[in-house]
């Protein structure tokens, strides 16, 4: 099944990519290619096998209950694009209306 | 001297140290030399910490002349992938999102590194995130193959693997998601070590796929690896993956470099059509020299393998498309078009667009598509199930044998250029790498000569069960011995790309 360019405009819309025309051309092309090429896993006779998530399982992994120091504001804003009054400053999260 | 220096092995380097044969600082400099001398031609490395690495050689250099014991590492100069976090240094990942940011912590890895008494020489280049197998997905623009410059040193950890080709480092570490340590160690004639998954520490490692990111060593030699893999490995409370075992005895295996007793297979569907012909022939001798060492060679089909690569390819974007929404232009890094009347969306939105190169973008789109609903099973949850069917051939095979092997690679480096706008012949690099990713076992990728067409290096891989990583060593130290023997000089003497 080829992937539609409305397809890849949806997906770089939901992985908030603001693609250019060209470049959502070029990806629609190639991300067809190897969706095609990555299908082969459907060849596979898979029923009832579970699925793996991690190499090497681990179940409940935690540490001993105790405190210890953690970034403070100044480090934690150090690399921030933008700051004010100690926090981060960032674009409007609401709509305009 | 100073050229005789960075010609050393590291395991050499640190006798001479601790003998005060050479002060550390000496070794550094001389390393600090060589990568003003040859890196504007390989372009290994994206930051150069001179003063810092002076900093830490005078340091170790003090602390023998207090009479402290040194580790079997102290003084010995590093290559650091820029996908580990430093205090001291930026930290870019070979991406424009993160140029010039300075992280506020140390990595695991790195704070092992300086505890040691390895001295940092620098961070080296890379494929954006870790993705690619050729280096030329990062931002900063290639690096070049010392065997020959116009070729990649392979990817992703190629800025690593070309450092110490060129003889700037006698040390890197690298990462290895889908083979970005072996295929580049294959590539430039090194030997590569993707630990078992767990066994090293991915806490500061900017993650691409946490389920297969593993760091490890490169190297000039399997001894070299063997010592670095000890410094870095270990149980670290801060990475919830991190495996809580004792640490394989890598170095004591590669000591004792014997295959006598063991029983080797040789994997049939990691051979055939798509190899180059100079790669299958020096692996086939490689098998041979197995044989006239004392290793009981048998084949044993791994049916599943066919399909590593589709699931990889389904399993690691997924992953990646998660991992990589962290960067919204909120905390850190670039931020674009924050005009003042755009909203937090649309600044996170161009701000992606132009801080990712194509590779990403495609990896991110990729993985948004194979984990929509709708797609989720027949993509992302198929390829879940084929995982556990490798490890089931995995686990099925080391009932069989000790070790499996296979060429690392399909093909010699190829030149630069030549895949960039291919992105699934750029996959192939990776073909007989995934599968010890996706069951998180060890594998080691040792030179075994040149490809007689090419005269380009070619891996022999060596794929050991889980936490069993010291067989692996065993194995390639008892190939790497014997063709030095037959060869009568070290295989990197051969590379003329900067003669």
């Amino acid at each position: 099944m080829p992937i539609a360019r409305d397809d890849v405009a949806h997906l770089a819309r939901l992985s908030r990519l603001a693609l250019a025309d060209e470049e959502l051309d070029h990806l629609a092309a190639q991300l067809d290619v190897i969706i095609s090429a990555v299908a082969r896993v459907q060849e596979v006779a898979a029923e009832g096998i579970p699925p793996t998530s991690h190499a090497v399982p681990l179940v409940n992994v935690f540490r001993d209950d105790v405190v210890v120091p953690c970034l403070g504001a100044e480090k934690a804003l150090d690399q921030a694009p933008a700051v004010e009054q100690q926090r981060f400053r960032v674009p409007r999260i609401l709509a305009e209306d | 001297m100073a050229g005789e220096l960075t010609r050393m092995s590291a395991a050499g380097i640190a006798a001479a140290i601790a003998a005060g044969e050479v002060s550390a600082l000496e070794v550094t400099d001389a390393h600090l030399a060589r990568i003003g001398e040859v890196d504007p031609q390989v372009h290994a490395f994206l930051h150069v910490a001179a003063d810092e690495a002076r900093r830490a050689a005078r340091a170790v250099d003090e602390r023998r002349a207090a009479g402290e014991a040194l580790g079997p590492l102290a003084g010995v100069p590093l290559a650091l992938k820029d996908v580990f976090t430093t205090t001291d240094m930026p930290t870019t990942c070979g991406s424009a999102i993160l140029a010039g940011w300075q992280p506020p912590y140390d990595a695991t890895i790195t704070g092992r590194l300086r505890q040691a008494g390895v001295v940092i020489l620098g961070k080296t280049n890379m494929d954006e995130f870790a993705m690619g197998s050729s280096t030329e997905s990062s931002a900063f623009g290639p690096s070049h193959n010392p065997w020959d410059l116009t070729r990649v040193p392979g990817g992703s950890s190629g800025g690593s693997a070309a450092a110490v080709a060129a003889f700037q480092a006698p040390l890197a570490i690298g990462t290895d998601t889908g083979g970005s340590i072996r295929q580049p160690a294959a590539v430039c004639g090194l030997v590569g070590v993707k630990p078992t998954y767990g066994g090293s520490s991915r806490y500061g490692l900017v993650a691409f796929a946490s389920s297969l990111d593993t760091p490890g060593p490169l190297a000039r030699t399997v001894l070299d690896a063997a010592l670095l893999h000890e410094v870095i490995s270990g149980h670290d409370p801060c990475d919830a993956t991190s495996v809580d075992a004792p640490v394989p005895p890598v170095v004591a295996a590669a000591r004792q470099a014997d295959v006598s007793g063991l029983t080797i297979g040789v994997v049939p569907e990691l051979a055939g059509e798509g190899y180059q012909s100079g790669v299958l022939a020096r692996f086939a001798e490689a098998v041979e020299l197995l044989e006239s060492l004392g290793a009981k060679v048998v084949e044993v089909s791994c049916p599943h393998f066919s399909y590593a690569l589709p699931a990889y390819y389904l399993i690691a974007p997924s992953e990646c498309s998660s991992n990589l929404a962290r960067f919204d232009a909120m905390r850190y890094g670039l931020r674009v078009g924050d005009d003042g009347s755009a909203s937090a969306e649309e600044v996170m939105s161009l701000t992606r667009a132009r801080g990712f190169g194509a590779e990403v973008k495609r990896r991110i789109m990729l993985g948004t598509y194979a984990l929509s609903s709708g797609y989720y099973d027949a993509y992302y949850g198929k390829a879940q199930q084929v995982r556990t069917l490798i490890t089931r051939d995995f686990e099925a095979a080391f009932e069989q044998v000790d070790v499996l092997v296979s060429p690392t690679t399909p093909t010699t480096a190829f030149p630069i250029g030549e895949r960039v706008d291919d992105p699934m012949a750029m996959y192939l690099a990776d073909l007989c790498t995934i599968p010890s990713n996706l069951a998180g076992n060890a594998a080691l990728s040792v030179p075994c000569g040149l490809a007689p067409e090419d005269s380009l290096p070619v891996g022999l891989q060596i794929m050991a069960p889980v936490l069993a990583d010291d067989r692996a060593y065993r194995v390639g130290a008892a190939v790497e011995a014997a063709l030095d023997t037959r060869r009568g000089h070290p295989l990197l003497d051969d590379a003329k790309g900067l003669a």
